[in-house]
């Protein structure tokens, strides 16, 4: 070959060895080991910065009170970590490592597989653990019956009676690396397996008052979240009803007030015109629908409000979702009732289950249990344009009051509904009429479909597996060398220890003793 | 037995039991005391230092007993009766409990009596910290909490937890140690450890046994549960970011081992990393944080029904 043109600097590397030198430092155990601990490091800010996929009520919340912070950390990335460029940067090396790894290792394991165990030391009294004895049999015996105990003991043995050298070799605990590889290739599949979850599946909350139903499509769900991948066709065409829910209140004890043992009692069609099932939900207890499933994970109150207008007309009527604030289920609720003649009525305020009221400065009224034992709303009036017409989507819990107007009593001051079930109240100046006509509880539900579930179980059950291989067996070798020494023969056995913790001492000890006492 | 009786007996057992590793702790500072005088290859097995150390094993043993006492009436006082792992409480003093029965069940097989004033020193700090800080009265679980999964999962991550607190002291000594080089004629605590070797191998025994259990705790039994109970089985909840995030941190020391240049000084370093995100995920994120379906912490949004109605839970 000829000189190249510019002759190479010291130290100057081709595209070609650049690249094989950047792919040997990736693969490297080192660069392994950073890329762990910076994955740990990376995981980090998820846990302390509040998570869009996580919380996003709590996220927004802390977005409003760190004014100066929110941007920058939006652009870092800090809302929603786990789905970060940065995180799975880190995380997609990783896996480059560690395939990068794994091949060759699993080249070199299926060589060594096949292969005899390597030939033994010229000086087995040099290696780590070692014995001997003499006795006066025969070479051959001796050799032959080594053999015999050693592969009694599972050992892979290759006797060598090569001219003047009789040697046995042995080797066992060849699982270890096979654990070893089932481990890594595991965790690829581990991350298959939630990807798949996270790319075709889909999950999304619903709010269904107790006595109505729901139907398995986009527009049910008060909150959908679904893969990138995800594709709405993919959708099971369920319903169910809701019949009636089931909850205890603990009046007594370290947790009065606590409610437990809810239970759902769903009627359900798996489609349109598959009959119809019954199902008692519980927390723990999904129902399975195909590859869908519905959890129980809320429940509230839906006070049942009938507005009426100024014209004497039942503008709404029904129940209204409120969103409870604490254990007692104090909650808070909106009503608009925008058909309200001859302007729109739209009432904001709280429910509380047991009322109660607190004197003092720092009083006011509260809710003293969960259950519904005195239920009393109590709300403020608004009247005018509640800004729903504006096309613009709106919140169920929140009402726009910019262009409306709080109602105030005659003499100006504050003018504010507090109804008991079965009252109704006058609005001021013949606007209408409010009655809170009774209680009504709402179930909420998380439905999900999470394909690739079983995909990461079995990938992390395995990598379970083969970790307990990688590190419970212990490959080791141990020769023997039979030869003639002063009218004796003498027996030598060497052992090596091939992961650390093992007792190759004791073992080899144990062979010795088999060998010489089976004469 | 009545409930209220059961919760008693459980109280006064815990004292009891702390009150027992206390003198156990006594004897054994007492035993290290007098082998602080004598060179480290002197073996003492006679007279009252090595009597001291009997004494202190003996009581450790006894406090066991006692301890597990503590948690049965806790689980009696139930009602349902469960196991007693509902709340920081049960978990802190069920972690020290395993801390204990492992050390006393490797103490001969690894040789651990080097190990005793610290074991037992961080056994009853656990406890002391559980009964002052972290006691809560025998209440009904939250919802999420009867499953069968509760029994598998936490006893999992308890016992690694264990294990690896076990395996942290090792490494942590191994630090101290190779900090200055012992003769055989050496006194002092130090020089009476096992050899820079020894420790790293103990650590490692102990790792060996943590993270397996470690992982069926956290990325099997956690996730089959929390898919049944949260519906999604990770949900980059705060503990299970940490639970994450240790056993990141063991895998890396479980690497650390075997690779060129990290053994020895930098992965006992990582192992004394791991111990701290597991403690810190034990009981520090539930201060941190109040997002977590883990925590139930108080005064969070309680429109889930699975938690965050009770105060003071964790795995």
């Amino acid at each position: 070959m000829s000189e190249p043109a510019t002759p190479r600097r010291a130290g100057e590397l081709t595209l070609r060895e650049t690249a094989r030198w950047s792919w040997r430092q990736l693969t490297s155990m080192r660069t392994a080991l950073i890329l762990l601990l910076l994955l740990a490091l990376a995981a980090v800010p998820g846990s302390i910065v509040p998570q869009q996929d996580v919380d996003s009520l709590k996220t927004s919340r802390w977005q409003e009170a760190h004014p100066t912070l929110t941007p920058i950390y939006e652009w870092l990335g800090l809302f929603s970590v786990y789905d970060s460029p940065w995180f799975a940067a880190i995380y997609l090396l990783l896996m480059v490592s560690l395939v990068g790894c794994i091949i060759p290792r699993t080249a070199v394991y299926w060589r060594a597989m096949g292969a005899r165990p390597p030939r033994a030391p010229a000086r087995l009294d040099r290696l780590p653990h070692s014995a001997s004895y003499t006795t006066q049999e025969e070479t051959d015996d001796v050799l032959a019956r080594a053999a015999r105990v050693l592969r009694k003991r599972r050992f892979r043995v290759d006797v060598r009676d090569a001219a003047g050298d009789a040697t046995v070799a042995a080797e066992r605990g060849y699982l270890r690396e096979a654990g070893n590889l089932v481990f890594h290739i595991s965790v690829v599949v581990v991350l298959v397996g939630f990807a798949m979850g996270s790319l075709f599946g889909y999950r999304g909350g619903a709010i269904v008052v107790v006595g109505g139903g729901f139907a398995n499509d986009v527009r049910s769900y008060d909150d959908f979240l679904p893969g990138s991948l995800f594709r709405q066709e993919w959708m099971e065409p369920f319903s169910f009803d809701i019949d009636d829910f089931e909850v205890d209140w603990l009046e007594s004890g370290p947790r009065s007030g606590m409610a437990q043992n809810f239970v759902s009692h769903l009627s359900y069609r798996e489609s349109p015109d598959a009959p119809e099932e019954a199902y008692d939900l519980r927390v723990n207890h999904p129902l399975s629908i195909g590859d869908t499933e519905v959890f129980l994970i809320g429940h509230g109150y839906a006070p049942v409000i009938t507005v009426t207008d100024g014209e004497g007309n039942v503008a709404l009527s029904g129940p209204t979702v409120f969103l409870p604030n604490d254990q007692t289920f104090r909650s808070f609720g909106v009503v608009k009732a925008h058909s309200a003649e001859p302007t729109e009525i739209g009432l904001q305020g709280e429910l509380y289950p047991t009322f109660a009221f607190r004197e003092g400065r720092e009083g006011g009224p509260y809710s003293a249990f969960g259950n519904a034992l005195d239920p009393l709303i109590s709300m403020t009036v608004y009247t005018g344009d509640l800004s729903m017409g504006s096309g613009a989507p709106q919140s169920i819990y929140a009402l726009d009051t910019s262009r409306a107007e709080q109602v105030t009593k005659a003499d100006g001051s504050m003018f504010r509904l507090d109804l008991r079930p079965g009252e109704t109240a006058k609005l001021p100046d013949g606007a209408g009429s409010v009655t809170f006509e009774g209680l009504q509880r709402w179930n909420k539900l998380q439905i999900s479909r999470t394909p690739g579930k079983l995909v990461a179980l079995t990938g992390v059950s395995l990598a379970l597996l083969g970790l307990l291989g990688s590190l419970f067996i212990r490959p080791r070798r141990v020769w023997i060398r039979v030869r003639r020494e002063a009218g004796q023969t003498l027996v030598e056995l060497g052992g090596l220890d091939r992961s650390d913790g093992g007792d190759v001492a004791e073992e080899l000890e144990d062979i010795r003793q088999a060998i010489k006492e089976d004469a | 037995m009545s409930d209220q009786s059961w919760e008693n007996l459980s109280n006064q057992a815990i004292a009891v039991a702390g009150a027992v590793y206390f003198l156990a702790l006594l004897c054994h500072l007492g035993q290290w005391a007098s082998l602080r005088k004598l060179p480290a290859d002197t073996e003492v097995t006679t007279g009252r230092t090595a009597m001291l150390g009997r004494l202190g094993v003996l009581l450790t043993v006894i406090g066991c007993g006692v301890h597990l006492v503590g948690l049965l009436g806790r689980g009696m006082a139930a009602d349902p009766n469960r196991v007693p792992w509902g709340n920081m409480y049960e978990f802190s003093i069920s972690g020290a409990f395993f801390v204990a029965l492992i050390y006393l069940a490797l103490y001969r097989r690894l040789r651990l009596a080097w190990m005793a004033p610290i074991v037992v020193g961080v056994v009853l700090t656990v406890m002391m910290a559980a009964v002052i800080w972290l006691y809560d009265p025998v209440a009904p679980l939250t919802e999420a909490l009867y499953s069968p999964w509760l029994v598998i999962h936490v006893v999992s991550a308890v016992i690694a937890t264990g294990a690896f607190t076990l395996g942290g002291i090792a490494s942590l000594l191994y630090l101290l140690k190779s900090r200055t080089t012992y003769t055989q004629k050496s006194t002092g605590y130090l020089a009476r450890v096992p050899d820079l070797r020894g420790l790293d191998r103990i650590s490692y025994r102990m790792h060996a046994f943590g993270f397996p259990v470690w992982t069926f705790a956290v990325l099997i039994t956690g996730p089959i549960w929390a898919h049944q109970a949260w519906s999604s089985y990770w949900n980059w909840d705060p503990k299970e970011v940490w639970a994450f995030i240790t056993w990141v941190v063991y895998a890396a020391y479980l690497h650390a081992r075997t690779t060129a240049g990290w053994r020895g000084r930098n992965a006992a370093i990582l192992a004394l990393v791991g111990v701290a995100t597991l403690w810190f995920n034990f009981i520090g994120i539930n201060f941190f944080s109040t997002t977590s379906q883990h925590s139930y912490a108080e005064g969070s949004a309680p429109i889930s029904v699975t938690g965050q109605v009770e105060s003071g839970s964790s795995f």
